[in-house]
């Protein structure tokens, strides 16, 4: 058995007259940045959510570092192969609330500090940390969900048309911190974009057409 | 007591002037309400003179085995009702009558044993009627809130699996709203009490001649009571509940 990071083996996904996705396979290594890209109802978004374990595939199966994601605890494989939304919305009222979560789920005391650097990797200020939600703009709150899901650092991060409704301001802030996490603490990232930037940065394009996978570049 | 407390037949049949009050309304504003109100007139009549002799049955009778029986009968349709307003929650008949049982058991225990109440069949079977139908009314808005908030905040409990929290993480905020709800009817009717209604309890009692000052005693057992089991209610059915809402594989399956 090789021991790739992750593994998608044969998945297939089927609504009851669709079949949204047939056959995937393809496996990624860590450190990788892999983009998805292909037309739209291609089933992209369903394949990121089966690997991150949102929804079940109708077949096939996902393999974390040689494990089927199936038999183990969904609950440790979200914390290391962390989803993060298209247009993700935070929760109850503040800041710091949102940044908290990831401690109060391990029982563990909130770092402050490392929430307020997180925060000024993001270009907000640190004072940010007790402003309510509703006053953040939709680039600043997904910002904020960004570093949400990195204050625990997951192993492989599934980024869903993140930057899709963004400004180049706030693109190139979250494209920036994506960039040194991978280089500094090699982070994997599989994203699904149409955003030619993202694809050239990529080190591996899939394209996914019709449910199916075409050759890779 | 007992101020000439009967009313006869034909009284009884000119009250029903009352409903044809109602049907002229109906037909006058085409309401198409008239057969309904033809239909929940004869069932009411139907149902209660057979509860009525029933009653008379149980209470004249005095057995603890047919009043405890009396007490199962209510708690399955209160249970039963609750379920029905679901939705389609999995599991939701045994977590109604779980609930119901629980709560009417543990209010209905207190009550005896602090001696508000006897093990009399003519106050347990009229007390447990109470209990169990504003369990109900609970639980029914329980469930519903359930469903809604689900539906509402979706996104936010997705969010919150996929950043690894467990269910009950993930959908803390939706079981506190949710057991509010069960509770917070009971609470608000505690509140205004005798300034807009006076309960059914009550009410009964004053007129079967009863102190006013003797009455309000029972109608403060009655509705600590009620808060009581509505909130017992509630909570067990948010907690019983909000797992049917993932499968196995912690997933939400909404």
């Amino acid at each position: 058995m090789s021991d790739h990071q992750l593994e998608i083996s044969n998945i297939s996904f089927k609504t009851d007259n669709q079949s949204i996705l047939e056959s995937i396979s393809f496996s990624v290594e860590k450190g990788e940045r892999v983009t998805i890209t292909g037309p739209s109802g291609g089933g992209k978004s369903t394949l990121l959510k089966i690997i991150g374990n949102i929804i079940n595939p109708t077949d096939g199966k996902v393999l974390f570092h040689g494990k089927n994601i199936q038999e183990t605890n969904p609950l440790k494989y979200r914390q290391k192969v962390s989803y993060f939304f298209q247009n993700a919305s935070l929760f109850d009222q503040t800041v710091r609330d949102n940044l908290s979560f990831p401690y109060d789920i391990r029982d563990e005391e909130f770092d402050e500090e490392k929430a307020k650097d997180m925060l000024e990797r993001v270009s907000l200020s640190r004072s940010c940390l007790d402003k309510p939600i509703n006053e953040l703009s939709g680039g600043e709150k997904q910002r904020v969900a960004l570093i949400r899901n990195m204050m625990y650092l997951p192993e492989v991060l599934l980024l869903d048309e993140v930057t899709s409704s963004l400004d180049a301001e706030n693109k190139e802030i979250i494209h920036g911190i994506l960039d040194t996490l991978n280089k500094e603490n090699g982070l994997t990232t599989l994203s699904v974009t149409h955003d030619e930037n993202e694809i050239s940065q990529a080190d591996r394009v899939i394209t996914i057409i019709d449910g199916r996978l075409e050759d890779s570049k | 007591m007992n101020a000439n407390l009967e009313i006869n037949n034909f009284s009884l049949f000119l009250s029903t002037g009352l409903l044809i009050i109602a049907i002229l309304i109906a037909y006058k504003e085409k309401l198409e309400l008239g057969y309904d109100i033809f239909i929940a007139g004869i069932r009411a009549v139907i149902q209660l003179f057979i509860i009525g002799y029933v009653l008379s049955y149980v209470i004249q009778l005095d057995n603890v085995l047919v009043t405890l029986a009396m007490v199962l009968f209510i708690v399955f349709n209160a249970g039963f009702n609750a379920h029905q307003r679901s939705d389609g929650i999995p599991h939701s008949l045994t977590i109604s009558l779980f609930s119901i049982s629980i709560g009417t058991a543990v209010t209905l225990v207190i009550l005896v044993v602090s001696g508000a109440i006897e093990w009399l069949p003519s106050q347990i079977v009229p007390i447990t009627g109470m209990i169990a139908s504003n369990a109900m009314v609970a639980i029914g808005l329980t469930f519903q809130s359930l469903n809604s908030k689900f539906a509402d905040q979706r996104q936010q409990v997705l969010e919150k699996l996929s950043l690894g929290a467990n269910e009950k993480q993930a959908s803390m905020s939706i079981i506190r709203a949710s057991v509010k709800t069960g509770m917070s009817p009971s609470i608000d009717s505690t509140k205004t009490v005798g300034l807009v209604s006076l309960p059914g309890m009550m009410s009964g009692l004053i007129f079967a001649g009863v102190e006013p000052t003797e009455a309000i005693r029972y109608q403060i057992v009655v509705m600590f009571m009620i808060i009581a089991v509505t909130s017992i209610a509630s909570f067990s059915a948010s907690y019983l509940a909000y797992r049917q809402f993932y499968n196995e594989q912690k997933q939400l399956t909404l």
